[in-house]
């Protein structure tokens, strides 16, 4: 990985990078999901695209906090990260988070902040699309693999193509679970539920998920957010099955073919 | 000469009630905050189209789907019925668009029948789903006592009503066969064309008349009945449905709604010359919600219009997983909640508007009584919601429970600073180092771990 420029060097040079790659929280600091913030930096340098970060001056975008009924400080966060975004003059933006995705693209806009926001799926998507990415060896041709769609690329979004396409473009076989798409299930992170213990009750909805996608046989579980990466993964944990079967998202598998 | 006096006092008396009960109910969705709905009228015309008229959702389960809708259409179309059976009650003619539409008449009514009669066995399949299939989202908690006979009694209503209609064009048909004054051919009915001579062929031509009166009557008295028993019954969905997906919000289902009061409190703090120079209002400051008069009244028109079929809650992860949370009861607990303000209201009992409530959220009635909807919803109800938006995503009549459940969490955070103690790191860490969670490294510590 080469040196990933801040919008602020950039700035300082008089340069606007092509897209702003919007890393998130759980992206910077937990352990899962920096491998993969670095896998989806090593396919954009790969493919020549110019991005930058805002590094120190990314914050929460406040979904946690405005979800759990905190709005004041998801009003804080919310409106010092517009500020700093417009201070750029940012018009697009790409980020591995759906959580950050859905916050930036719809609820941004009324406090001032307008972009195109693209989740990493979309963009990789269309970078296939446009041939400036490029998949190659194959690694899992015809290898069976599940998708878990996320609530807030999903049904919050109505995002189910870009993902399966991804997919698709790695010739794996997609074996989907009974509640897909629309039907989808949760894996029991969002509405800020990942900073709390669960509410009493018979079983975790990550292990209610995790037994949906190990019913496919599939050996390979692909998600599109870093939530759902890490309750997927300590569900397949649970179950004792993280020999056999492995959590990746979609940016991992797209860089084992590179 | 009897009939049409005795019919009219009966209309009077059933339309008379009916526009009583409905005014309640109209009122108390208007306890509610205002909120201006609308615009595009063009995506709110399709939702009314698709998803009410069309059933769209319905389909989604596509078994209980088909035999709703041979109710449903079944439904609509005696609506055609009904109006002669009006012109005939009120005037005293018999059938009296019989001959004016002649044979495109007995296509209608022969349309009707048949759709009656699959109405009718569906009847029968929806009250073995409820009581012998048991189906587990119709035996829920919140099912127990009157929700769970009010599915039943709508059945047997619906039971009484084709008992009606079918008694009538049976007894008439076998009467026309007979020649009988009064009873004018109408040509045969593809359905009491032959249960009619099957069933009551031989019967002496008093009986019949009685008979086919029986049926007329019971049938009209039933929709009388109906009509004054929606307003207290689940099935005021079959109304609503029509205002609830025209007033549904098109924004994505991930988008929350903004609260323009904070984000300029937020905003003069973060930026105080720039703040407008507004005198500060006088109302109390109040956020989120914890009684109909602090949801919005769009929130308690969805409460009216759900007609507890718990689709939401057989979707809900949390409900899934066995966690106290059911959507489905978080809309049953508005409507019961505005319905004791109602009944309040009406008594008119000086006990309910003191004149110094200690509330921080007096409404603008002065209503107060000591309670709100936390008395009905737990905490752990509302700690439980993942905000997935699958109950929104299976409501067939387009209500969302998520809308509400956002709003106690906001009351619960904002007015009583309270919540589950996990929450209190994550908020200190968002305040303090701007990220969910407090680490001691920056924030693109990351990039050192890319090799």
């Amino acid at each position: 990985m080469t040196h990933i420029p801040t919008m602020s060097e950039l700035a300082a040079e008089g340069r606007q990078p092509e897209v702003l790659f919007w890393v998130g929280c759980a992206g910077s600091y937990d352990d899962r999901a920096q491998k993969v913030t670095v896998a989806f930096c090593k396919i954009l340098q790969k493919a020549g695209i110019g991005f930058a970060i805002l590094g120190q001056e990314e914050s929460c975008t406040g979904d946690p906090a405005r979800r759990a009924g905190n709005e004041f400080l998801f009003q804080m966060l919310a409106q010092q990260n517009v500020a700093v975004l417009n201070m750029y003059q940012v018009k697009k933006i790409v980020t591995t988070c759906p959580h950050c995705f859905n916050v930036l693209k719809n609820e941004y806009p009324v406090l001032g902040g307008n972009y195109e926001v693209m989740h990493h799926t979309q963009f990789l998507q269309s970078l296939l699309a446009e041939g400036r990415l490029k998949i190659e060896g194959g690694n899992f041709k015809g290898k069976k693999i599940t998708y878990h769609d996320s609530c807030y690329l999903g049904r919050a979004n109505g995002v189910y193509e870009a993902p399966r396409s991804l997919l698709s473009s790695l010739d794996a076989n997609l074996v989907e679970m009974k509640r897909c798409r629309s039907n989808g299930l949760c894996c029991g992170a969002g509405g800020a539920q990942m900073w709390k213990e669960d509410e009493p009750g018979g079983k975790r909805i990550n292990l209610e998920r995790t037994e949906e996608a190990l019913a496919t046989g599939a050996e390979i579980v692909a998600v599109n957010c870093p939530f759902c990466l890490t309750m997927l993964e300590d569900g397949v944990k649970a179950k004792d099955k993280q020999d056999e079967v492995k959590v990746y998202d979609l940016t991992e598998l797209i860089l084992k073919n590179q | 000469m009897l009939q049409p006096i005795l019919f009219a006092i009966v209309s009077i008396v059933a339309f008379g009630f009916a526009w009583r009960q409905y005014s309640r109910v109209r009122r108390n969705i208007l306890l509610g905050k205002d909120e201006a709905i609308g615009g595009n009228a063009a995506a709110r015309w399709r939702n009314v189209l698709l998803i009410a008229f069309g059933q769209q959702k319905m389909f989604k389960r596509w078994i209980p789907a088909t035999f709703h809708l041979f109710i449903y259409v079944a439904f609509l179309l005696t609506q055609i019925e009904l109006i002669e059976i009006f012109a005939d009650g009120f005037s005293g003619s018999h059938r009296a668009f019989a001959a004016p539409l002649g044979g495109f008449y007995t296509f209608v009514i022969s349309f009707i029948e048949v759709l009656s009669m699959l109405a009718f066995v569906a009847t029968f399949v929806f009250l073995a789903r409820r009581n012998l299939l048991k189906v587990p989202r119709f035996h829920k908690p919140e099912m127990k006592g009157w929700p769970f006979r009010d599915g039943n009694l709508i059945l047997l209503g619906e039971i009484l009503l084709l008992v009606g209609i079918f008694s009538m064009n049976s007894a008439g048909t076998v009467l026309q066969s007979m020649g009988a004054e009064h009873y004018h051919p109408t040509g045969f009915f593809a359905v009491s064309g032959w249960l009619g001579p099957a069933m009551f062929g031989g019967m002496s031509e008093g009986s019949l008349a009685i008979l086919e009166r029986f049926g007329w009557w019971l049938h009209i008295l039933v929709v009388f009945g109906f009509l004054n028993y929606l307003p207290i019954s689940k099935h005021l969905h079959l109304l609503l449905a029509f205002p609830n997906t025209w007033y549904a919000r098109l924004t994505p289902k991930g988008q929350v709604s903004n609260m323009p009061d904070i984000q300029r409190e937020v905003a003069s703090m973060l930026n105080p010359e720039a703040a407008p120079q507004e005198p500060a209002a006088e109302t109390v400051l109040a956020f989120g919600a914890n009684d109909v008069f602090s949801l919005s009244w769009k929130n308690i028109l969805d409460a009216y219009t759900c007609t507890e079929c718990g689709r939401c809650t057989s979707e809900c992860p949390a409900n899934l997983t066995g966690k106290k949370l059911s959507p489905r009861k978080i809309m049953m607990d508005v409507r019961d909640r505005a319905e004791e303000i109602g009944k309040n209201l009406d008594s008119k009992d000086p006990k309910y508007f003191p004149e110094n409530a200690g509330t921080p959220m007096l409404n603008r009635l002065g209503y107060h009584d000591e309670k709100s909807l936390f008395d009905r919803i737990s905490r752990e109800e509302i700690h439980a919601c993942t905000t997935c938006n699958a109950c929104v995503e299976a409501c067939p009549v387009l209500i969302n429970p998520l809308d509400i459940i956002l709003q106690l969490r906001r009351y619960e955070i904002l007015m009583e600073s309270a919540g589950p103690s996990g929450w209190l790191p994550l908020f200190n860490s968002m305040e303090n180092s701007q990220s969910a969670w407090a680490m001691s490294v920056e924030r693109d510590a990351w990039k050192r771990e890319g090799g």
